[in-house]
């Protein structure tokens, strides 16, 4: 495969009962590039976020990441090959501080049992609560630091684990749906802030969203998928001339497809909840 | 002092290392009302120790929470299997196997009961209680603090964020089972006598009770809920029997008024605001956000 690639994807199949999401699904991020994964509701979008991330088993295919088999190590080593995320829904944890969320980003790095007993809350100049600090200073996130995430605005949280994820000195960072939710100042934001991590920290982005204004401003590469199988990519441009993506976006003028109701949501909130 | 003073005083330090011992599985969200079985563990060991061997009750007494702590860890795996209520009933049944074990042992007594010969005096009980709240609210500070409650608020991002969950898990169900045991051996060697009756479902349910009326949010919580839930009855000590149904009450209220507890982190937090605000030093945030 390609050797600038960071993430391959190859050949990766999923089902859910009968029904395939992702079917025989290859593809690669570049590193260094800002790579769009796009396509209709219930396209497998997040599924294929789960299947990196490791939430669930790939069915078939292979994951590399920096050219190491990630397919089958567990979910919670998977941040220590340099693969982070964010959440489609933001899911920070209620009970804590901002300060604290952005801690328990870094604790892939904080080496094992000895890490464990840092005492990031007992000691004001702890290095590493001193690093969450100015983590969220550089997002603009200072005054939220102590405050409770579930109080803040919307826009704030989706930042907060934007930072969170960053806390693990990724090499690439999968953002499922960063601008949905937000006003039209606050997607701005976003993308600059995005951008100027991608450009002076050498981060490789991986997003998935629907916001099409948002993907042609941040995103070089861009995947599109229908129904679990890749039917283009290219630069925004060549994909907004793509005759294939038209149709699966807007329909043939003949019949208009129904987009079916994402199933693999339903199984995602199984697995997330533990039911 | 007064003996019965000096009686309250050294119920009130057990029930405070009781409640911690309950505090740690249930800030990783765990309802174990199973404490019970572990204090009576360190309890009949410790006993045991210093009765048949002449350990030093002290050495006794860590000893026998040591083994507390094993028991939990060696059980921990099948019964943090199970979630919510089926994790309390496990633990539930878990407690009444080691009372129904302990009533079966006949060299520690059995049914009869078990005198103890060690006697720690009320200095060495308290500094114990002490010395436990320290020492958790030291741990709530570290990193482990932070994972035990980040696994609590959602398993799945903690996970993937490189949090060893079921570790965390593992550890936060044993140390909770290591505190009730000091809290047991303590019991046993203040009054001199144990008997499996006294480590029922009751107890265990007591002390859980402490720390979610006293808030689960904060570290002062299962402190302030044990110290007013073990003095409360005793003020109204005058009303003979209808004490207990006045506490019984005061649980009801407090749950449907106050489902967070008397404590919360918010007013904590507040409160260390407003001394922020009012305070011309403003560094040692870090405690202050640890203590809230």
């Amino acid at each position: 495969m390609s050797p600038g690639a960071i993430l391959e994807v190859e050949r990766v199949s999923k089902h859910f009962g009968g029904l395939s999401v992702v079917e025989d699904l290859t593809f690669s991020v570049r590193r260094g590039s800002r790579t769009a994964l796009i396509g209709p509701n219930g396209a497998g979008k997040t599924t294929i976020f789960n299947l990196i991330s490791g939430i669930f088993p790939v069915d078939a295919g292979s994951i590399r990441m920096n050219g190491a088999d990630i397919t089958h190590i567990p979910s919670r080593n998977r941040i220590r090959h340099g693969v982070a995320r964010t959440f489609q829904n933001v899911r920070l944890m209620p009970h804590l501080s901002t300060l604290e969320n952005v801690i328990v980003g870094q604790h892939s790095r904080s080496g094992g049992w000895r890490g464990v007993l840092h005492p990031v809350n007992l000691v004001p100049r702890n290095r590493w609560r001193e690093e969450a600090r100015a983590a969220l200073a550089d997002a603009g996130l200072a005054d939220y630091a102590r405050a409770s995430v579930g109080s803040l605005p919307y826009g704030v949280q989706k930042r907060i684990e934007v930072v969170r994820a960053l806390m693990a000195k990724p090499a690439l960072l999968l953002l499922d749906e960063p601008a949905a939710g937000l006003n039209p100042v606050e997607t701005v934001t976003l993308q600059l802030y995005l951008e100027k991590l991608a450009v002076t920290g050498g981060l490789t982005l991986l997003v998935v969203e629907h916001d099409m204004h948002f993907v042609g401003a941040l995103c070089r590469d861009v995947v599109v998928l229908s129904f679990g199988k890749k039917i283009a990519e290219g630069s925004p441009d060549a994909i907004r001339q793509n005759r294939h993506v038209q149709e699966v976006y807007l329909g043939t003028p003949a019949a208009k497809p129904i987009a079916p109701a994402a199933p693999e949501k339903m199984e995602y909130r199984r697995a997330a909840y533990g039911a | 002092m007064s003996g019965y003073f000096e009686g309250v005083l050294v119920l009130l330090a057990i029930n405070i290392v009781f409640a911690y011992g309950a505090y740690l599985p249930l800030a990783a969200g765990q309802l174990n009302i199973g404490l019970a079985g572990f204090a009576a563990i360190g309890a009949y060991a410790s006993a045991y120790l210093s009765n048949q061997f002449a350990v030093h009750p002290l050495i006794a007494m860590l000893l026998g929470a040591i083994l507390s702590g094993l028991v939990a860890l060696a059980v921990a795996v099948p019964v943090l299997r199970t979630r919510g209520i089926y994790l309390a009933l496990a633990t539930f049944a878990l407690g009444q196997i080691i009372r129904a074990a302990i009533l079966n042992l006949q060299f520690i007594g059995g049914a009869a009961g078990y005198p103890v010969t060690d006697y720690i005096r009320l200095p060495i009980v308290l500094g114990f209680a002490i010395g436990v709240v320290v020492l958790v609210s030291l741990l709530f500070g570290t990193r482990f603090g932070i994972a035990v409650r980040a696994v609590q608020d959602d398993e799945r991002v903690a996970d993937l964020m490189g949090v060893e969950v079921r570790g965390i898990q593992i550890a936060a169900f044993s140390l909770g089972a290591m505190i009730a045991g000091i809290g047991g051996g303590l019991y046993a060697h203040q009054f001199g006598y144990i008997e499996a009756q006294y480590f029922n479902v009751g107890l265990s349910i007591t002390i859980v009770l402490y720390v979610i009326l006293g808030g689960t949010q904060t570290m002062m919580g299962p402190l302030i809920g044990a110290t007013i839930f073990t003095l409360l009855p005793e003020l109204l000590r005058e009303s003979a029997s209808w004490r207990y149904v006045a506490f019984a009450a005061a649980v009801i209220v407090l749950m449907a008024l106050r489902p967070q507890g008397l404590l919360t982190r918010g007013q904590l937090q507040r409160l260390f605001a407003w001394r922020h605000a009012h305070s011309p030093a403003r560094d040692a945030d870090g405690m202050a956000e640890h203590i809230a």
